[in-house]
């Protein structure tokens, strides 16, 4: 067989960034561009999409080392293919949406011995301390919350993922339940310090001066010793003209960001890569951009490099806030640097961009429906598209941070969007449509044509109101137009919601119905989550994350508990995700495929130039049936490729 | 027009909050527009646009509210919710004297730069924080007056409301939390707008009120206060 590592592959490196244009691929059409709204992908993309032939090959993950020579895609290029495909789709298209088990049986158990000794490494390191930590959370963990057993409930028998976190491997997630508690006021400094010191994730801001701007933990007196010795220790290197970029501590690890006159630091318990931490200081960096635009940030310390900037950026700490915890919790989004689209058929999503044009005002620069954090329908200007970074900031501050919502009425925000223009202002009108003011009718709510989703399906249990709420953001470049921009959404509403066709309706039914299934994608397939990310479009997909239990729980377990519970596993998952991510982007991984196995998790990550796509099953789903899986997953996504994304948007 | 159903003649008001962060303006309309109130609430962003009606016994008049950010970043885009406006709230801490040092600023730059006929309201906020406000409150909830005795006051009523008759200004204490004279402050507000002045805010005709455009904007939104207006004896 050919599934041993092959020291003759050729080394190809994979730019860390994942924009497609570093991938090997001959073809220029798969080049695509960096921005979601694009025009198209040209069918050629497309049609290398229906051939992922890429093998599924056990992988040494400390080496790296990769035995794929074909470099993975394309085996009709490659020159002499070691790979065994895990399907032939475009040659005989298998009915059943999913990978032939004859293929996959060639992948033989042989491998999977070997890669279930792949990702030893992480278990194996600081055992030390994992006793005790373990008897205080294994009880708690290895209770099985509500959230949990829906999101089991997806795939079939056997073990699943997370049964038994083993507490103590690197990204140690005991106590991780209490990382978004306060720190109270109350104790003495000791106590307080302690539980500061106890948080596994910190994200700290402070001028090249040495001013405290930002700590996500910590009122800035409690730690502003703390935040002196970080300056002295970043300005040290810096005036050896060899900027600091990390180190290590313990189990923590240190980033550090430099932009221009504010130093960034992120430290982090949890395992997470470098770069995953620098995109993250970036996030905040462009957090503040956003409120000040960078013109008027350099000025501030132009004029006074002693400024306090906490005055200047007063009232966004729970942006930053919202933005940091999004980041410990684990964001798909910002790990992919991609947007999440709500999943709608291409005519439905095509009549609301129609409808959205055609009430558009003058004034209009973009005009965004969003459903409780994911897209519905985006129109712009042919010139211009929208960043992901930007949106992000967007969907941060309407959808995790609280304050815009919580108003009520209709808001005015003037915003820098920095990946845009970082130079000056945009005013975004925000409204979040009222189910009860535009659904005149619920009761006979037109239950869209569903897609074939099985009746078997459990019903989703009503997700927190933020995954509900349905909010119209028009952005202009004019201050003045705020009411222009309010006769747009009066005469959008009107449209939105006529009798005949009401599509507010139909996009709350699709917001309600959650994130697509595994169930429903790929029948009888034993993964339990995965994340798909279309590169050319700079979006991705994926299967619920576990939900916090929102109907009366039949388990003993407290409300608290069970929430716990469920930030913990969510957390395992995304580290998980994390891991895959880190090592296939490595800067100098040339891999396709990563197989990994943990005591508590089996995961996959495939990688073409097309697409990414990452899953995790249980500890003892073999390979072959992860293949199986995954292969599913990219069938069922390729299929709804344009139910799943936004492809161009409405554009004028 | 014998018909009793008749509506009432009504009339938009554009109204504009101002002061210093974290005094309650947003908190003052939530009260009044919802009838509600939410502990830490967050800081607003920009500025929040919402409606409420005020019934008075012989009309209706429509607020359209401006309820601004305190934040001294935005302070450089209040001429543009203060520009028109009929009525403003301008709101302090009384637990925090600067807040009513920020207060008196706006005052006198309404003063300077609004229209002249505006209606302006001192508004002390947090009353509950207050010995008065728990004496007030005290039928609803048990749990005031924890803090220190009860009175974290720094604000005297009487400095507040003779520095408000210097300069012609209503004066109300209000608490958002407990809901102690919102309502009043709104009313009060909705009586003292001039009559003259809500015909000229709603009717196209105005000549002497130049650029109006915003407002007559403001009113082609709202045809059922057309309607209204048509009907109107006045």
């Amino acid at each position: 067989m050919t599934t041993s590592p092959s020291p003759s592959k050729p080394p190809h490196p994979i730019s860390a960034s994942p924009s497609a244009s570093a991938s090997p691929t001959p073809s220029p059409a798969l080049s695509p561009p960096a921005l979601p709204p694009r025009r198209k992908i040209s069918s050629e993309g497309f049609s290398h999409a229906a051939q992922p032939t890429t093998a599924v090959s056990s992988i040494d993950i400390s080496t790296l080392s990769f035995p794929d020579g074909s470099r993975g895609t394309f085996p009709s290029n490659a020159p002499g293919p070691v790979s065994v495909p895990i399907s032939g789709p475009s040659a005989t298209p298998n009915p059943s949406g999913y990978g032939t088990p004859t293929q996959n049986s060639t992948l033989g158990d042989a491998s999977d011995a070997m890669s279930i000794m792949s990702l030893a490494a992480p278990t194996t390191r600081a055992q030390g301390h994992g006793g005790d930590l373990a008897s205080l959370v294994a009880g708690g963990l290895n209770r099985k919350s509500r959230a949990w057993n829906m999101l089991r409930s997806q795939s079939s028998d056997a073990v699943q993922p997370f049964e038994s976190i083993e507490l103590g491997i690197p990204g140690n997630l005991a106590g991780f339940a209490r990382e978004f508690d306060d720190i109270p006021d109350g104790n003495t400094d000791e106590v307080r310090m302690a539980l500061w010191k106890s948080k596994m994730k910190h994200y700290m801001i402070l001028s090249s001066a040495g001013k405290p701007i930002y700590s996500r933990h910590g009122d800035l007196s409690l730690i502003n010793s703390y935040m002196g010795v970080v300056q002295t220790i970043i300005s040290f290197y810096e005036e050896g003209q060899n900027p600091l970029l990390g180190f290590t501590a313990g189990d923590a690890r240190f980033v550090i960001a430099i932009e221009g006159p504010l130093y960034f630091v992120a430290v982090s318990k949890l395992g997470e890569s470098d770069a995953q931490l620098r995109s993250q200081l970036d996030a905040l960096y462009m957090q503040i951009l956003s409120t000040l635009t960078l013109p008027t940030l350099k000025s501030i310390f132009v004029h006074r490099p002693s400024t306090d900037l906490r005055k200047p950026l007063e009232g966004t700490e729970s942006l930053l806030s919202s933005l940091a915890d999004s980041f410990t919790k684990g964001s798909p989004s910002t790990l992919l640097g991609a947007l999440e689209c709500l999943r709608l058929r291409k005519s439905q999503r095509h009549a609301i961009n129609n409808v959205f044009l055609k009430c558009r005002s003058e004034k209009l620069l973009y005009g965004l429906i969003v459903a409780g954090g994911k897209l519905v329908s985006v129109i712009r200007p042919r010139k211009h598209s929208l960043h992901p970074s930007d949106l992000q900031l967007i969907f941060n501050m309407l959808f995790e941070s609280g304050g815009i919502q919580a108003g009520g009425g209709e808001s005015w925000i003037p915003l820098c969007l920095p990946a845009f223009n970082n130079r000056g202002y945009l005013y975004m009108y925000v409204s979040f449509f009222d189910s009860e003011l535009d659904e005149p009718t619920p009761a006979t709510e037109p239950t869209p044509a569903t897609e074939p989703t099985p009746a078997t399906e459990p019903p989703e249990p009503s997700p927190p109101p933020n995954d509900e709420a349905i909010a119209l953001i028009l952005i202009s470049p004019d201050k003045e137009s705020f009411y222009d921009l309010q006769e747009m959404r009066t005469k959008l509403a009107a449209q939105l919601t006529t009798p005949k066709t009401n599509h507010l309706a139909l996009i709350r039914t699709a917001a309600r119905a959650g994130r697509p299934r595994i169930p429903s994608i790929a029948p009888g397939s034993q993964i339990a989550h995965f994340l798909y990310k279309s590169r050319a479009n700079v979006q991705f997909c994926m299967s619920p994350l576990p939900s916090r239990p929102s109907s009366p729980s039949q388990d003993t377990l407290s409300d608290r508990e069970g929430l716990e519970t469920t930030l913990t596993t969510r957390r395992r998952l995304m580290s998980i995700y994390h891991e895959l991510h880190a090592s296939v982007h490595a800067r100098h991984a040339h891999l396709r495929v990563l197989h990994a196995v943990a005591s508590d998790a089996a995961s996959l990550a495939w990688i073409t130039p097309v697409f990414e796509l990452y899953c995790v099953a249980g500890p003892h789903v073999s390979r072959t049936a992860m293949a199986q899986g995954a292969n599913a997953v990219v069938q069922w996504a390729r299929r709804e490729e344009e139910r799943l994304f936004i492809i161009g948007g409405g554009v004028f | 027009m014998a018909d009793s159903n008749l509506p009432k003649p009504s009339s938009s008001v554009k109204l504009v909050l101002l002061g210093e962060a974290a005094v309650g303006k947003s908190s003052l309309v939530l009260r009044f527009v919802n009838n509600d109130f939410q502990e830490n609430k967050e800081p607003t962003i920009g500025a929040a646009f919402l409606t409420q009606k005020c019934n008075l016994p012989t009309r209706t008049i429509k607020f359209e509210i401006w309820d601004t950010a305190g934040q001294e970043r935005f302070a450089s885009l209040a001429p543009m919710y203060y520009r028109n406006a009929q009525a403003a709230l301008v709101v302090y801490d009384l637990t925090k004297p600067t807040s009513l040092i920020k207060a008196k600023h706006w005052v006198a730059e309404l003063q300077r730069q609004a229209s002249p006929g505006i209606v302006i309201a001192l508004v002390g906020n947090k009353l509950d924080l207050t010995s008065d406000g728990a004496g007030d409150a005290a039928d609803g909830s048990g749990e005031d007056g924890g803090e220190d005795s009860g009175d974290a006051r720094k604000i005297s009523t009487e400095e507040a409301k003779g520095y408000a008759e210097e300069e012609g200004l209503l004066f109300f204490e209000t608490s958002a939390k407990t809901g102690y004279n919102v309502t009043e402050v709104f009313t009060a507000i909705a009586n003292a707008i001039p009559e003259t002045s809500l015909k000229t805010a709603r009717g196209p005709g105005a000549s002497h009120a130049a650029g109006r455009t915003e407002e007559q904007r403001v009113n082609l939104n709202g045809p059922r206060d057309a309607e209204a207006k048509d009907s109107c004896a006045c």
